[in-house]
């Protein structure tokens, strides 16, 4: 079993090696094979993720690291110390993400086979759905920070490049796409900036990146097993005498080492920080990524544009995975968060403020698939609030079972999207006045098609059972057990942000369950409100079973962690079987026991809240319902549900207060620096004229002045002297032969003087 | 041929007066013929010069010289006149210092 751990970077490879043949062979193949081909390679990934969870079970859930052949050494400058090596780390925490990827993307893959029907950009979709794959597992997969943010740039790059799938849509609904898409890139990169410098920070205070190092145990997993075998025959040995672990550790160890001791100080040149200061330092940075990636306030407004791509994109990466990756990022740094009171607190008030920001502003949305977006905001809310309040295996345990819910929401709008726009289809080929306003997303539009898509109606419902919290759906279990963390970080250990935390996230779930109904009565109840859903149909076969499936999971999957002191189910499945299984990578996973008081109140809220929406939603209101909602005619809820149709004008805000005075920046940037001072002046006044002087400096006094006059005056010279000797030439031939002559004697002159001067005797 | 033999000397002598007035004739006459003619002379106290030497030193190349300059000179005559009728039809004259285009 061992030797399954050696498969992991088949984890990656798989999909990577189905995205090639799609990508080179994808035109040939057809749309049966792209399938097939896309289908086959994230359903090997999910079964090689059972191996390992296999092989994990199996040697007792030690953590392990393993390196990729040929490829060991990724970044290696031995002279400056840095060793960033390429390894995959099997662990518990890192297995659930890879078995919660796998299993849904493979449901949500085989759903967009028939989703994607008739797409003339078919085998590029799956191609970048498999590239998605692949950076989503190099993400949960990677030992070490760097890594981890390759897959999270590389799936913010399958983000955008599927947000903006339809950029050619015909009517500006293409540059409203390819405007999500930008928005949601650019939305990142605030974040993005956020995690890369605590990255860069955690090096600089760890001179390594790895999480853990190979062979290396989490430290309180250290302490316990020393805690545990501790010898009773020697109690001597003083307790600030454990053995720290020889050689160079991970980010994780080394900072709980640091902790231990004390004192330790970060030098940054200029200053330097107390490690424990670090700590918060890079927590906080790390929550800017996470905000940005998992949608939370300040950076959620990219996530409701993002529902401009295909719908099993907003389920995979805008629901049940890429958007998660936040969380999981935080529970990875457990040790970091834990040890940050100011960090957890910041935290824990994002992500419950986050949590009741979303849910009331989906409550004034008619966009099927935006609800639905602003309820993911929501829900995230939840799992970083868990993070803030510490509990780390309720964030994780919320993370898996909203990703098979969510996912489920997800297909099922789709599902209902195709259907209303089969029926436009229908209507507009019967004859019927063909309208341009008709928006297959519009919920105004829906109604009444519980009849038409009996099998859609039953998973949907699922689906909003799950996410509104009623027992016994996954969400039940997930939500229950963070809000009594909430409240057990609140009462046990007196820190404020558990009890603000619960405040607010118990009145998100009141929000979730009444937002849902609203839902499931203006799509499913009362009666077709449009010719197009009078002639919606089921979706094909190819996407409902998808649904089944999901809604099966999102019925049962609670049961891996039912809470201690549960009657029944507690005995058949274990207690807190998910829990101690991330124990063994998740340092400070911790679980509280079942509350009676308070899992009842949460399921009677829901009910409540489920109840009012009935009440208000009722089959008379939404036979009548025009363009406007129930909430919106009644003078008491009015303005509350104009806020929330205007989105609590965040977006609005971010226009006015940061985009548009960044535009008049740039305006005068462009107008101003650039053009007068930079163009105009520098460019025209000072280079431009200086160089005219320099160069009229040049050719006047220099050129024209010196040169061109010495040179001339050369000329002239020789003038002066060739009118001197011009002279000689008489042109008288006689001249010449005197010339002649007198040169004669001359030579023979010199010639004979030797002779003369003998005869002379001189 | 033994005593009443002229030596040498008298030869050379007689040759260089010779040179000496022809080249007097062509530096001091005006006249292209008188000039011409000096040349000659010039031409013949060098022959006489050559034909001295040979018999002096008994060797043949100096006779042969003779008759190359003698064949020179009636080239020259032929051309030097020609020239000069040239000169004349164009100029109505033979003072060589009419002829001065050559003036720097």
């Amino acid at each position: 079993m061992e030797n399954f751990f050696d498969l992991v970077p088949l984890v990656v490879f798989v999909p990577l090696v189905g995205l090639l043949i799609n990508l080179f062979t994808g035109k040939h193949l057809g749309e049966r094979g792209v399938g097939i081909v896309a289908v086959g390679a994230s359903g090997i990934a999910f079964l090689i993720s059972l191996l390992l969870w296999l092989a994990q079970v199996d040697t007792g859930y030690k953590p392990v690291v393993v390196d990729l052949p040929l490829f060991s050494d990724w970044i290696s400058i031995p002279a400056a110390g840095v060793e960033i090596p390429w390894q995959f780390r099997v662990d518990t925490l890192s297995v659930t993400m890879m078995m919660a990827v796998t299993f849904v993307g493979t449901v949500i893959h085989l759903y967009a086979v028939g989703y994607m029907h008739g797409d003339e950009r078919f085998p590029r979709f799956f191609v970048y759905m498999n590239l998605f794959l692949v950076f989503m597992l190099i993400l949960v997969t990677g030992n070490n920070f760097l890594m981890m943010f390759v897959g999270w740039e590389g799936v913010g790059l399958c983000s955008y490049l599927l947000i903006g799938f339809w950029f050619d849509k015909p009517g500006g609904v293409g540059w409203k796409n390819s405007d999500a898409a930008r928005k949601a890139f650019i939305v990142n990169r605030v974040g993005d900036f956020g995690l890369v410098l605590g990255v860069l920070i955690t090096f600089w205070t760890f001179g390594t990146l790895d999480f853990y190092k190979p062979d290396e145990l989490p430290m309180a997993a250290h302490h316990a097993a020393e805690a545990a075998e501790e010898p009773v025959f020697a109690p001597e040995i003083p307790h600030e005498a454990e053995p720290h672990i020889e050689g160079p550790m991970g980010v994780f160890n080394q900072a709980e080492v640091w902790l231990e001791e004390g004192g330790h100080d970060v030098n940054f040149g200029m200053f330097s920080l107390s490690f424990e200061s670090t700590i918060t330092v890079i927590t906080l940075l790390f929550l800017l990524g996470a905000t940005g990636k998992s949608a939370q306030i300040p950076l959620f407004v990219w996530l409701p544009d993002a529902m401009a791509g295909p719908t099993p994109v907003s389920a995979l990466i805008h629901a049940a995975t890429m958007v998660t990756a936040g969380v999981y990022m935080m529970v990875r740094s457990n040790v970091f968060y834990h040890a940050s009171d100011a960090a957890s607190f910041v935290v824990a008030l994002i992500g419950a403020t986050t949590a009741i920001v979303a849910g009331f502003i989906a409550v004034g949305q008619w966009d099927i698939k935006r609800v639905l977006a602003y309820s993911t905001i929501s829900q995230l809310g939840f799992m970083v609030a868990a993070v803030g309040v510490g509990a780390y295996a309720a964030a994780m345990f919320h993370l898996v079972t909203h990703a098979f819910f969510k996912a489920l929401l997800f297909l099922g709008s789709g599902s209902v999207i195709h259907g209303m726009e089969h029926g436009h289809h229908h209507v507009a080929h019967g004859g019927h006045d063909h309208d341009d306003e008709f928006d297959p997303q519009d919920m105004r539009y829906m109604g009444g098609l519980r009849h038409k898509m009996p099998r859609t109606y039953w998973t949907y419902l699922f689906g909003t059972l799950a996410l509104a919290g009623i027992i016994p759906f996954a969400g039940f279990w997930s939500k229950d057990e963070i809000l009594l963390d909430a409240l057990k970080a609140g009462v046990d250990d007196a820190r404020l942000e558990g009890y603000l935390a619960f405040v607010l996230l118990v009145m998100a779930a009141a929000f979730t369950a009444f937002y849902m109904w609203r839902q499931m009565a203006l799509v499913f109840y009362g009666k077709p409100r449009h010719a197009a859903a009078e002639h919606a149909e089921e979706s094909s076969n190819l996407m409902v079973y998808p649904l089944i499936v999901l809604a099966f999971f999102s019925l049962v999957i609670g049961v891996i962690n039912v809470p201690s002191g549960f009657p029944i189910l507690g005995a058949i499945f274990g207690e807190h079987e998910f829990t101690s299984w991330l124990e063994h990578a998740v340092t400070y996973a911790h679980a509280a026991s079942f509350n009676v008081l308070l899992a009842s109140f949460a399921v009677v809220l829901a009910l409540v809240a489920i109840y009012v929406a009935r009440a208000i939603y009722n089959d008379r209101a939404l036979e009548t319902l025009g363009q406007q909602d129930p909430l919106e005619l009644d003078e008491r809820t009015e303005g509350l549900f104009a806020v929330a149709k205007a989105k609590l004008y965040w977006d609005d805000a971010y226009f006015k207060y940061l985009i548009f005075p960044y535009r008049r920046a740039a305006y005068w940037l462009a107008e101003q620096l650039d053009w007068r001072f930079w163009h105009d002046y520098v460019h025209k006044t000072v280079i431009q004229k200086n160089f005219h002087i320099a160069t009229e400096f040049l050719t006047q006094p220099v050129d024209k002045g010196i040169i061109d006059r010495g040179f001339n005056s050369l000329g002239r010279l020789m003038q002066i002297i060739a009118q001197r000797i011009r002279v000689i030439q008489t042109g008288y031939v006689r001249t010449y032969a005197w010339t002649v002559l007198l040169g004669t004697l001359l030579v023979v002159f010199i010639i004979l003087f030797p002779v003369i001067r003998g005869m002379l005797g001189l | 041929m033994e005593a009443s033999e002229v030596s040498i000397e008298l030869y050379v002598l007689l040759s260089a007066i010779l040179f000496i007035m022809g080249t007097m004739g062509v530096l001091l006459r005006r006249n292209a013929i008188l000039i011409f003619m000096s040349v000659e002379l010039m031409l013949n106290a060098a022959n006489l010069a050559l034909a001295a030497f040979a018999r002096q030193w008994g060797n043949g190349d100096g006779h042969v010289m003779v008759f190359f300059v003698m064949t020179v000179a009636a080239a020259e005559v032929a051309v030097g006149l020609a020239l000069i009728v040239a000169i004349f039809r164009t100029k109505k004259s033979i003072d060589i210092d009419d002829l001065h285009l050559f003036r720097g």
